[in-house]
């Protein structure tokens, strides 16, 4: 396919994409399940990619995806309170000690940036460990930062144990999907850019790479930290979408949610984080309600039906997933224009990859 | 000063034996499978659980051997399930099959109890107040280092004078080796998950015994710090687990003494950190180097 063409329909279909989604809220409603599962699965995709830049693409098994979730969360709540209500929100600490405003926008940015300076200084010691125990460290640390988040003495600025509330917040599924969307791109830019084709030399193989000349300490830093600035930023888009944060809510459960997440897309594909997380939220939010629901067909209760159900059936597929469709979704392929045209147009596949 | 910080000593001491008891299931399956067993904690709160549920419907001394049954049932069931059809997968998959056994097993518990959290029974001369000098505590925390040494020490002897002692050891250096020689590997796996999750039983016994309510994610605390006991004291190294888990139990304690209480958890991952920069061998860990 020309590249012009492929630059029209990629376009179009990004309008389109858009457009859908506005009608939906238009016809379904902003309150209904729809528009809900449209948000938090946008967000989640965000997160999810930015997960899978570090564990699929530089092969880093890293679990603190919470803590820089939370990092991001608590900027944009700090920063973005209007002063007037700070009285009331910090009740405890005098109106802390932030007594301005960022503009959403730029708080949203903030909130990636100082993820990503976060990272920078955990990834210097915690970065020269290899894979599990770089697991547990990165676990630990997200651990910390949720006990120091709530640490009293910092109560003027985090608000301690308490929530943060009354910040702005979006009120349409479309501002989720474009920040969201603007970000995902970037990722995508930079995973084919050298610096991607870097990652994933080291994912395949550290030692040949290294021995190609590539810097792997400079590299998975940089992966790091641009992954925790992506993360910031959905951390700060989720404290949007819930218009509340409080710390504890991102335990390392949030960050195991996020990897089944990227694992049932597939370690390695973008596309299909993006469709696993709203297949995920689709799920745990919506489709599988019912399960949830005591049920009656004429007078025999339906077994097993009752609160707790759905996360049983769901963390079943899920091992399924695990177990028995390892490459998830995608694999490692990725949705791509070219190769739904072949597919239309019948032709062989060049240079397909041997499997 | 001695009386202030002497309730809190004792209460590492004793939460330190009973990280040890999970500590030493983490680092038996690190130590072959290379494997961290993130559903470990969640075998812990299983027993929890089992416990509460056993206990109503059949008199103690029934109970307290099928929970122990129960629970090794489920750790045996976990590694047959979701780990043995991964032995040839990459260690990340295993990871990630470990993560979502955690999951499922969190979920079921929630499920199972509709989420509320329930009373441990009292366990007759376990749970007894007694009062040493100028504190008073229960029985198990007293109990709690007498049987983890107890444990240990035994654990260590079927390690070096049995033979499926020397099959773990011989595993653990060399799994394909081991496995030319003919020895069963997986029965070895099995045997070193039923071990990891007997001990998580007595330990859970004797934690809950302290904590009185078991809730589904009660158990992933304990589990992770246990693991990092597990790092802390040179993963592999049964003796260096107990000796972490001891030393973390009781400094999380005096952090809690000294009114930092917030921090008694960060204090852990603070220290695996630092452990895992300048000693990732850990204090008794065998050295390993990277093979290409």
């Amino acid at each position: 396919m020309k590249k012009s063409t492929k630059a029209a329909v990629g376009t179009l279909l990004v309008a389109a994409l858009f457009a859908g989604v506005w009608l939906a809220e238009r016809l379904a409603g902003a309150n209904s399940m729809l528009v809900t599962v449209l948000e938090k699965g946008a967000i989640y995709a965000l997160i999810a990619v930015s997960m899978n830049l570090l564990n699929g693409f530089t092969g880093l098994f890293s679990l603190g995806q919470a803590g820089f979730m939370l990092v991001g969360a608590y900027t944009y709540a700090i920063f973005t309170i209007p002063a007037a209500r700070r009285m009331a929100v910090y009740q405890y600490y005098q109106g802390g000690i932030v007594q301005f405003e960022l503009p959403c926008l730029l708080a949203i940015v903030l909130a990636g940036v100082v993820a990503a300076a976060f990272a920078a200084l955990v990834g210097l010691p915690v970065l020269r460990l290899k894979s599990d125990y770089l697991a547990i460290a990165t676990l630990g640390f997200a651990e910390i930062i949720r006990a120091v988040i709530q640490y009293d003495k910092l109560g003027p600025l985090t608000n301690g144990s308490n929530l943060l509330k009354t910040y702005p917040t979006f009120d349409t599924a479309l501002f989720p999907f474009a920040v969201a969307g603007v970000c995902i791109a970037v990722i995508l830019m930079l995973i084919h850019s050298t610096y991607g084709r870097a990652c994933k030399a080291i994912r395949d193989d550290e030692i040949a790479a290294e021995a190609m000349g590539i810097n792997l300490f400079r590299h998975k830093l940089l992966s790091f930290v641009i992954s925790s600035f992506f993360a910031g930023v959905g951390g700060a888009l989720l404290a949007m979408y819930q218009g509340t944060v409080q710390a504890n809510a991102f335990k390392s459960s949030m960050t195991y949610e996020i990897l089944l997440i990227v694992v049932i897309g597939g370690m390695g594909s973008v596309t299909g984080s993006v469709l696993a997380s709203f297949l995920f939220i689709a799920c745990s939010e919506w489709w599988l309600r019912f399960l949830d629901v005591e049920t009656f067909i004429g007078t025999v209760q339906v077994p097993l039906l009752r609160s707790g159900f759905r996360m049983v059936v769901f963390s079943v597929v899920i091992m399924a997933v695990v177990l028995f469709y390892r490459r998830g979704i995608m694999g490692d392929r990725e949705f791509s224009l070219d190769a739904i045209a072949r597919a239309f147009s019948g032709k062989k596949r060049k240079g397909a990859r041997a499997k | 000063m001695f009386d202030r910080i002497l309730p809190y000593l004792l209460a590492g001491i004793s939460v330190g034996g009973q990280y040890a008891l999970i500590a030493v299931g983490y680092t038996m399956v690190y130590g072959i499978l290379r494997l961290i067993n993130f559903a470990h904690g969640d075998i812990f709160t299983a027993a929890g659980f089992f416990m509460v549920y056993f206990a109503a419907a059949m008199p103690l001394y029934v109970a307290a051997p099928l929970v122990v049954v129960a629970t090794v049932l489920l750790g045996f069931v976990v590694e047959r399930v979701a780990y043995k059809p991964l032995r040839s997968a990459p260690r990340m998959s295993i990871m990630i099959s470990a993560i979502g056994v955690s999951y499922l097993l969190q979920n079921l518990m929630w499920y199972v109890t509709g989420g509320l959290a329930k009373q441990y029974p009292v366990l007759p001369w376990i749970s007894e107040q007694i009062t040493i000098g100028p504190a008073s505590t229960k029985m198990a925390t007293v109990v709690t280092p007498v049987i983890t040494v107890l444990l240990v020490v035994a654990l260590v002897m079927l390690i070096k004078h049995t033979k499926i002692g020397m099959a773990m050891r011989a595993v653990s250096r060399d799994f394909e080796t081991a496995q030319l020689m003919g020895i069963k590997i997986n029965s070895v796996i099995s045997m070193t998950f039923v071990i990891g999750s007997f001990l998580a039983a007595i330990g859970s016994m004797l934690y809950f015994s302290n904590y009185t309510t078991v809730t589904p994610t009660i158990g992933a605390m304990p589990g992770l710090k246990a693991f990092v006991a597990a790092v802390f004291g040179g993963i592999g190294s049964i003796p260096g687990a107990v000796i972490g888990a001891m030393l973390i139990g009781i400094c999380e304690n005096v952090i809690k003494a000294v009114g930092y209480t917030t921090f008694s958890d960060a204090f852990t991952f603070a220290l695996l950190i630092v452990v895992l920069v300048f000693k990732p061998t850990g204090l008794f860990g065998e050295k390993t180097s990277e093979k290409v």
